[in-house]
C-alpha cells in the first residue's frame, strides 16, 4: 500500500479502498460552497439590516438602473448552460466539442466582468460615499472576484480538455464537474444577489 | 499498473522525510500533522500564558504601574486571540481531531491529506504575523472582539495586520472542518455505522459543522472592518452613517458557535477517557449523540445573549434568553452522563483520570454561571464585568484546557510508546487545580461587586481579592513547570507502555504503540462497540 496522497492516488493506486469508497471529492467541494454560501449569506445578513435599520440621507436614494444587470443575469444563466453542454459532451468523448463550449463559458464570463465594470464606471456614488454604496461595491465585488476566479480555472481546464488523451477526458470528469458546480453555485448566487440588490 | 505503483511509493517516500525532520515537513501523514498542530499549539499557550502572567501581575495593584495603559490592552487583546485562535482551537480540533479520528472511522489518513497539511501550514505564519502585530506602530488594542468603533478609531497598523491573521486562521479552521466532515461521513470503514463511531468523532462532527456554518461569517465581518480601517467605509462607523451593533450580530454568530468549537470537541475527549479509566461503558451513548447535535444547532440560535447592553428589542432578549437556557438541557444530559459512566466504576486514579473529574467540577461552575448570565436582568447587572471573565475562563480554562492536559496523559502512551510519569502528573493537575480556582473563583465576587473587565486600574478595595486571584495566576504558571519535566524525562527515558497500556477498546489501541505510517500493518479492525467494557468485554469486537 502506497501513502494515501490525494483522492485521487487513492482511486489510482489503491482500488480495493476506492472499491469501498465512493468518491468523496464532490462532498467536499460541497461542504466548501455551503461555507462559501455563508460569507455571501453574512453580507446578505449586513445589507437586509441596513436596509432596514439605517435609512439614507434624502439626497443618497438612488434607483439602479436594470438593464445591465438583467442582461448579466441572462448572460450567466446562459453560461450555465453551455457549461453543462460541456460536460454533455465530453461524455460521448467529443473533447474538442467540449472544449469549445468551455471556451463559450469562459467568454460569457468575461463578457459579463466587462459589463460589471461598466456599471461600475457608469454609476453615480462611489465606494465611500454612503452605507448603500459601500455595501453595493462590496457584494456585487466579492462575487465579481468569485467569477474572476470561476473564469481562470474554466479557460485552465479547457485547454486541458482538448485532448482525447489530456488530464481530464471522459474517465476522469471530476475537475471538470468540480468547475461546473463551482461555476452554477456563483450563478445561484448572482440570481440572490440581483432580486435582493437591484429589484426589492 | 503495478510499475507505476511502485514508482508512486518510491516517489513518495523519498518526498517525505523521516524520523523528527518530518515534524518540519509538508508531511501529509494525519499523525504527523495531529503532533505539529499539538506542539505548535503549546508553544503559542507558552507565548499566551506569559501575556496572562504579566495581566495579573499589573492586577497585584489598583495603579497601572507595572504596565502603561495601552501595553496592557494590547497584551489583553494578544492574550485572548493567542489563547483562542493559536492554542484551543487549533489542538483540540487539529491537534487531537488528526491524530485519531482516521483510528475511529478506520481509515488510513484522512480524506483530504493535502488540504490537512495546508490546513497546518497556515498556523505558525499566521501566529508569528499575530505576535509581529504587536511590534508595529499602533498595535492592536481591542480586545479578540476588535469592536468598532474602537478598532477602527485606535492606530491601525497592528490591527490590520490582526486582522489579516484571524482570517487566515479561520481559513485553517474551516479546511480543517471541511476534512473532519468528509472523513466522517465518506471514510468509515465499510461495515461501521454512524451510531457505532467513538463520541469524539460526533463531537467533531458537530464542531466541524459549526466551523463551516459560522467561520465564514466572521470573514465576511473582518473583510468589511478592514475595508472600514483602510478604505474608510462606513459599514461600523456611525460617523459615517454605519451601524456598530450589525459588526456585533455578525461577530458572535461566529464567536457563540466557536465557544462550542472550543469546548465541544472536549466534550468528545473526556467521553473517551472516562469509560476507559472506570472501565465502564459511555452512559447513554444515544442521549450524548442527540445532546451534541441539540448543542449544535441551538449553538448557532444563541448569539444576541453577548448584546443584552446593546440596545437589543424585548422580543430578541426573550427569544435569546430562552433559547439560551434550553442550551442547559443538552448541556446537563452529557453532564450526568459522564457522572453515570463513573458511577460504580472500577476507576483508577490516574493524572488522566483526575484532569477529567477536575473538568467535570469546573464545568458545573462554568455551566451553572452560563445559565445565569443568560438571563437578562443579571446579565446587564453584570455585564462586562469580571464575572464574565470568571464565566468564560472556568469554561475554556477549565473545561477544555483540562481535558487538552487528561487527552495528553491518556494518549502520550499511544503516540511515544512510552508512559508519562504518574507522580509529576498528579503535583501537576494538583497546582493546577488550585491555582485555577484561586485565580477565577474570587472573580465571581469581583465581577457581582462591579469590577469591569479589560481596564488596567481598578478600586483600591477590590486589592486583596484581586492579590489572591494573582497568586492563582502565579501557581497556574508555575504547574507547567512539572508538565514540561515530566514530557521531557519520558520522552528520554520513560517506562515502555506496550502496545495498549489502559487495555482500551477504541480502534486506535488496536495496534503498535507508536503506530506504523498507515496505521494498521493489515487490514483496520471493525470495532462496533468502542466503550464494550464490563461483562460483554469485546465480545463483539472481533477483527474482520
Amino acid at each position: 500500500m502506497t501513502t494515501l496522497d490525494s483522492s485521487k492516488e487513492i482511486q489510482k493506486s489503491t482500488p480495493e479502498v476506492s472499491k469501498n469508497h465512493e468518491d468523496f471529492r464532490m462532498f467536499g467541494l460541497v461542504t466548501f460552497l455551503i461555507a462559501d454560501g455563508m460569507t455571501f449569506a453574512g453580507f446578505f445578513a449586513a445589507y437586509l439590516t441596513y436596509k432596514a435599520v439605517n435609512p439614507l440621507p434624502e439626497g443618497a436614494i438612488y434607483e439602479l438602473e436594470l438593464p445591465i444587470p438583467t442582461l448579466n443575469t441572462i448572460l450567466l444563466l446562459v453560461s450555465s448552460a453551455t457549461f453543462h453542454k460541456a460536460g454533455k459532451a465530453l461524455l460521448k468523448d467529443k473533447n474538442s466539442d467540449s472544449q469549445k463550449w468551455l471556451i463559450l463559458t469562459a467568454f460569457l464570463g468575461i463578457i459579463f466582468l466587462i459589463c460589471q465594470l461598466f456599471e461600475y464606471f457608469h454609476l453615480p456614488f462611489g465606494l465611500t460615499d454612503n452605507l448603500f454604496a459601500s455595501t453595493f461595491y462590496a457584494l456585487t465585488g466579492f462575487h465579481g472576484l468569485h467569477v474572476t476566479l470561476g473564469t481562470l480555472m474554466i479557460l485552465i481546464i479547457s485547454w486541458q480538455t482538448r485532448l482525447n488523451t489530456g488530464r481530464i477526458t471522459s474517465k476522469n470528469m471530476f475537475p471538470l464537474e468540480a468547475v461546473e458546480l463551482y461555476w452554477h453555485f456563483v450563478d445561484g448566487i448572482w440570481v440572490i444577489l440581483f432580486i435582493i440588490l437591484y429589484l426589492l | 499498473m503495478t510499475i507505476s505503483i511502485d514508482r508512486q511509493k518510491d516517489n513518495h517516500q523519498r518526498l517525505q522525510p523521516n524520523g523528527w525532520l518530518r515534524y518540519f515537513s509538508f508531511s501529509l501523514d494525519h499523525k504527523v500533522i495531529g503532533i505539529q498542530y499539538m506542539v505548535c499549539g503549546f508553544l503559542f499557550y507558552l507565548i499566551g500564558g506569559t501575556l496572562a502572567s504579566a495581566i495579573r501581575i499589573e492586577l497585584a495593584s489598583p495603579m497601572s504601574d507595572f504596565l502603561p495603559r495601552d501595553v496592557y490592552n494590547q497584551f489583553l487583546t494578544l492574550h485572548g486571540t493567542i489563547m483562542i485562535f493559536l492554542w484551543i482551537v487549533p489542538v483540540v480540533n487539529g491537534a487531537f481531531g488528526n491524530y485519531l479520528i482516521p483510528f475511529y472511522v478506520g481509515a488510513r489518513d484522512m480524506a483530504f491529506p493535502r488540504l490537512n497539511a495546508v490546513a497546518f501550514w497556515l498556523i505558525p505564519p499566521s501566529g508569528l504575523m499575530l505576535i509581529a502585530s504587536y511590534f508595529v506602530e499602533g498595535a492592536a488594542q481591542s480586545g479578540w472582539t476588535a469592536y468598532p468603533p474602537l478598532s477602527i478609531t485606535t492606530p491601525q497598523s497592528g490591527q490590520i495586520i490582526w486582522i489579516i491573521s484571524v482570517l487566515l486562521l479561520g481559513g485553517s479552521s474551516i479546511f480543517g472542518g471541511i476534512n473532519f466532515i468528509a472523513t466522517i461521513i465518506k471514510l468509515r470503514r465499510p461495515g461501521l455505522k454512524l451510531m457505532q463511531l467513538p463520541m469524539y468523532c460526533w463531537a467533531m462532527l458537530g464542531t466541524s459543522l459549526l466551523v463551516v456554518l459560522s467561520t465564514p461569517v466572521l470573514a465576511g465581518t473582518l473583510i468589511l472592518l478592514s475595508f472600514d480601517i483602510v478604505a474608510h467605509t462606513g459599514f461600523f462607523n456611525p460617523v459615517l452613517g454605519g451601524n456598530v451593533v450589525v459588526y456585533q450580530h455578525l461577530f458572535w454568530f461566529y464567536s457563540h458557535p466557536a465557544v462550542y468549537i472550543m469546548v465541544l470537541p472536549a466534550f468528545g475527549l473526556v467521553s473517551e477517557i472516562l469509560p476507559v479509566h472506570s472501565r465502564k461503558p459511555l452512559f447513554g451513548y444515544t442521549t450524548m449523540v442527540y445532546s451534541i447535535m441539540g448543542i449544535v444547532v441551538l449553538g448557532l440560535v444563541v448569539w444576541a445573549h453577548h448584546m443584552f447592553t446593546s440596545g437589543t428589542p424585548p422580543w430578541m432578549r426573550l427569544f435569546f434568553t430562552i433559547a439560551t437556557s434550553f442550551i442547559a438541557v443538552p448541556t446537563g444530559i452529557k453532564f450526568f452522563n459522564w457522572v453515570a459512566t463513573l458511577w460504580g466504576g472500577k476507576i483508577s486514579i490516574n493524572s488522566a483520570m483526575l484532569f477529567s473529574c477536575g473538568f467535570i467540577i469546573n464545568f458545573v461552575f462554568g455551566g451553572i454561571t452560563g445559565v445565569a448570565l443568560a438571563q437578562v436582568p443579571f446579565d446587564i447587572h453584570v455585564h462586562d464585568t469580571y464575572f464574565v471573565v470568571a464565566h468564560f475562563h472556568y469554561i475554556v480554562y477549565g473545561g477544555t484546557v483540562f481535558i487538552i492536559f487528561s487527552s495528553i496523559y491518556h494518549w502520550f502512551p499511544k503516540v511515544t510508546g512510552k508512559m508519562l510519569g504518574e507522580k509529576l502528573g498528579i503535583i501537576h493537575f494538583a497546582i493546577t487545580f488550585i491555582g485555577f480556582n484561586l485565580c477565577f473563583a474570587p472573580q465571581h465576587w469581583l465581577g457581582l461587586n462591579g469590577m469591569p473587565r479589560r481596564v488596567a486600574e481598578y478600586d483600591p478595595q477590590f486589592q486583596f481579592v484581586n492579590q489572591i486571584s494573582s497568586i492563582g495566576a502565579l501557581l497556574m504558571a508555575i504547574s507547567t513547570i512539572p508538565f514540561l519535566v515530566n514530557i521531557f524525562l519520558s520522552v528520554r527515558n520513560g517506562k515502555d507502555s506496550g502496545d495498549n497500556p489502559w487495555n482500551a477498546l477504541t480502534p486506535e489501541w488496536l495496534t503498535s504503540s507508536p503506530p506504523p505510517v498507515e496505521n494498521w500493518e493489515g487490514d483496520a479492525p471493525l470495532v462496533v462497540e468502542p466503550y464494550g467494557y464490563g461483562d460483554s468485554f469485546s465480545q463483539k469486537n472481533k477483527k474482520i
